[in-house]
């Protein structure tokens, strides 16, 4: 069930646009940022190796369906292997190129780029489109094909189990139906019929004396 | 598709979570071992014979009616890497928004502490709990001197704060260009337009029945009003939530209409609700606030001089009194984009341990908050039921009205929604009013923020509350807001404009049906 995070570089932002970037009165619409990970040996070339080349992974996957409006604009978006065009069994270097195709907005990214390892989920990339900027991402991640040490950890098939819930801490959804069935078995779980509806305290041992409000 | 099951199983574990903690949770328990008495239910098929006799005693539907209440008022489960502010409020800056604009009220209930030297919160000595408690059933007749006491905020100083919401990174020029609003909104949510409004509110067309406009003498009752009504005494026979709020859409019958509204909004009074209540009716007899002072000023502001409402006026206090001092509308602000605000006990500045929500619901009423509990006086008489009713219609609706944020439903998107929507329908109207400096928020703004409570006849406010309910949204107010306008403002055109050829709009529309036009 844990998510294992894999240490990745992200490299600055590349606004690709035709014409100096300074004399020209538009602004860019299609952005790069590339990925590396320091953990992935380096790529050794050997004539006996497959060379490394770029394959598109994901193709024009829309993060904000309105490009003009705020609907999805710092939204967090998960992405998953099986969305993935391509075995992500090898990869070496990843690029994501985003697309805004909008001139409302004065910049755009993603942000809080995390790549996680295969648990029993399988590979995930999460980001948050930028906090600052909205996005719409139409992404191609070109990957590097294999270099002879490939990283084990994108390599694991996908085991088809029950899919745990995201957050630790919430009880397995498949135990929810079994335990209508426990309760006469275990005893030991009878708790106490008592109401949730705590009264709710507001004081401090019977004590609300307050002066002014505090704020930062 | 995996993702799709596990997004399940993550809401589902979400709401057995949540259901666990209920009182539900703890009657289903008794119910399941009472049942291993009954002959029916066979040690072998124990699960589906449990199953079967919930299904016939009706505590099924009563499950299916929480989870059903959950899924509407709670937001789904967030990305795990998501903060919970997230959850109050995706945009950044407009979560700034509200945090400047709170820190500003603070600031103003401060000051009146200070100037006025009263404090917050006191323990009333026990002389004055005895008064109070003789009098709880009249405190209208009390007439104590808040003349020094002003309301913290009014609506148009919250419209003001609205009108200057910008987005840093929206390219937000002086010059006009096809990037600027025309009205007074200029952040770049997205607003549903007229085809989509057609959808979402498609019980409203013209083709479908509807109580208030087709239920009138002059419509013989064969027509609609008897089957409608019959359908409605069905719905509540099943008492099924999602039916109710499917139904009501349509409008309400009168007589239906209190225990349809209790059956959407998932309210039972069960002992324990009625014990909650005397509770907190406990704690207003022991401690008084501040904010008690603020709501008597507002009530006799507004609702007493309200001809429909000043009836009212003791059931008001008897609400919103208990309604400050209730800890279980704080749960209200996790999908709030608002916060409650935060004091320490005297002396104890700063120490954790001391820290303390005042009011002790995080809610500071404003200018005119009565009014939204005065038309629901006419629907409930038992005070607990009330106030039941009005605790879940504030934290599923009326507190979006208030709070800055990107919501469909909240007043931004609302305002939005109401000026694209005048100016599709009144473009010649809307440029001329904007020419002459009267922007049509500015009229039209309270009358949402107060979701009509006091501008509508009580008869109409209900039937436009019975769309609340069953759409589970508040766009319904922007439509209003554009529709109803069409008389007022086109007088207005007429007056302001003399010398020009005026056109009225020659459009057939109902106050209820804004898009019924085709």
């Amino acid at each position: 069930m844990s998510r294992v995070s894999v240490p990745c570089h992200v490299k600055g932002t590349v606004a690709l646009q035709v014409g100096d970037v300074r004399t020209s009165q538009g602004r860019p619409g299609v952005l790069v940022i590339d990925v590396t990970f320091p953990s992935v040996a380096p790529f050794e070339h050997t004539s006996t190796h497959t060379p490394a080349k770029w394959v598109t992974c994901l193709r024009d996957y829309c993060l904000m369906p309105d490009p003009h409006s705020e609907e999805g604009a710092q939204e967090y978006v998960s992405l998953f292997k099986h969305q993935m065009l391509c075995d992500m069994g090898k990869v070496l270097e990843l690029r994501l190129i985003l697309r805004q195709p909008s001139p409302l907005w004065l910049s755009f990214t993603v942000e809080e780029l995390q790549i996680y390892k295969q648990g029993p989920k399988d590979l995930g990339i999460w980001f948050q489109v930028s906090p600052t900027l909205p996005a719409s991402g139409q992404y191609a991640f070109a990957l590097q094909s294999p270099s002879m040490t490939f990283p084990k950890w994108l390599s694991h098939p996908v085991p088809c189990e029950q899919p745990a819930p995201l957050l630790e801490g919430l009880p397995d959804p498949s135990r929810v139906s079994s335990e209508v069935q426990q309760m006469w078995a275990l005893t030991e779980m009878i708790r106490a019929s008592h109401t949730s509806t705590r009264i709710g305290r507001f004081d401090v041992d019977g004590c609300y004396d307050l002066n002014l409000l505090s704020y930062t | 598709m995996l993702q799709e099951e596990s997004d399940l199983a993550l809401i589902i574990a979400q709401i057995v979570q949540k259901l666990k903690g209920s009182n539900l949770y703890a009657q289903l328990e008794r119910q399941a071992w009472a049942s291993l008495q009954r002959p029916e239910i066979k040690l072998e098929s124990l699960k589906e014979d449990i199953k079967e006799f919930f299904k016939i005693s009706g505590w099924e539907k009563k499950l299916q009616n929480a989870v059903y209440s959950e899924l509407s008022v709670f937001p789904l489960p967030s990305h795990p890497a998501a903060p919970p502010e997230h959850l109050k409020e995706p945009l950044v800056y407009m979560r700034k928004a509200q945090g400047s604009w709170e820190k500003r009220i603070l600031k103003s209930l401060n000051s009146m502490c200070t100037e006025l030297s009263i404090p917050l919160a006191r323990k009333r000595p026990v002389g004055e709990q005895k008064e109070l408690l003789n009098k709880w059933n009249e405190m209208g007749t009390d007439e104590p001197d808040l003349s020094l006491f002003r309301p913290v905020y009014a609506p148009k100083d919250f419209l003001e704060v609205l009108i200057n919401l910008r987005n840093p990174n929206y390219e937000n020029g002086d010059s006009h260009s096809f990037r600027t609003h025309l009205g007074l909104i200029q952040v770049p949510l997205k607003v549903k337009d007229i085809p989509e409004l057609k959808e979402f509110f498609v019980e409203l067309g013209l083709t479908a029945g509807q109580l208030g406009i087709d239920d009138s003498t002059q419509v013989p009752p064969e027509l609609f009003e008897n089957e409608h009504v019959r359908i409605g005494q069905k719905v509540l026979s099943e008492q099924d939530s999602a039916a109710a709020q499917q139904y009501i859409r349509q409008g309400s019958p009168t007589a239906l209409r209190a225990e349809l509204w209790a059956l959407i909004l998932n309210i039972s009074s069960q002992p324990e609700d009625i014990l909650y209540y005397e509770q907190l009716k406990t704690n207003v007899i022991q401690h008084d606030l501040l904010v008690d002072s603020l709501i008597y000023k507002d009530v006799k502001l507004t609702a007493s001089n309200d001809d429909y409402y000043f009836v009212f006026e003791d059931y008001l206090y008897q609400v919103l009194l208990c309604f400050s001092r209730d800890t279980s509308v704080l749960g209200h602000f996790a999908y709030n984009s608002a916060s409650p605000p935060k004091s320490y006990i005297r002396g104890k500045l700063g120490l954790e341990e001391y820290a303390v929500f005042y009011p002790p619901n995080g809610v500071i009423p404003f200018h005119g908050f009565s009014m939204y509990v005065a038309p629901l006086c006419f629907l409930y008489h038992e005070p607990s039921k009330l106030y039941q009713i009005f605790r879940e219609m504030y934290v599923r609706f009326f507190f979006r009205l208030h709070s800055i944020s990107s919501h469909p439903s909240g007043i931004v998107s609302l305002c939005l929604l109401f000026e694209t929507l005048l100016q599709t329908y009144l473009p010649q109207l809307f440029y001329h009013l904007r020419e002459i400096g009267a922007q049509p928020l500015r009229i039209s703004f309270k009358w949402m923020v107060r979701a009509f409570s006091g501008y509508l006849a009580t008869d109409q406010l209900l039937l436009l509350w019975d769309r609340i309910l069953g759409y589970n949204s508040l766009e319904i107010l922007a439509g209003m807001k554009a529709s109803k306008p069409k008389d007022i403002f086109t007088w207005k055109w007429t007056a302001y404009d003399k010398n020009k050829q005026t056109k009225t709009e020659n459009w057939k529309q109902s106050e209820y049906r804004p898009y019924g036009n085709g």
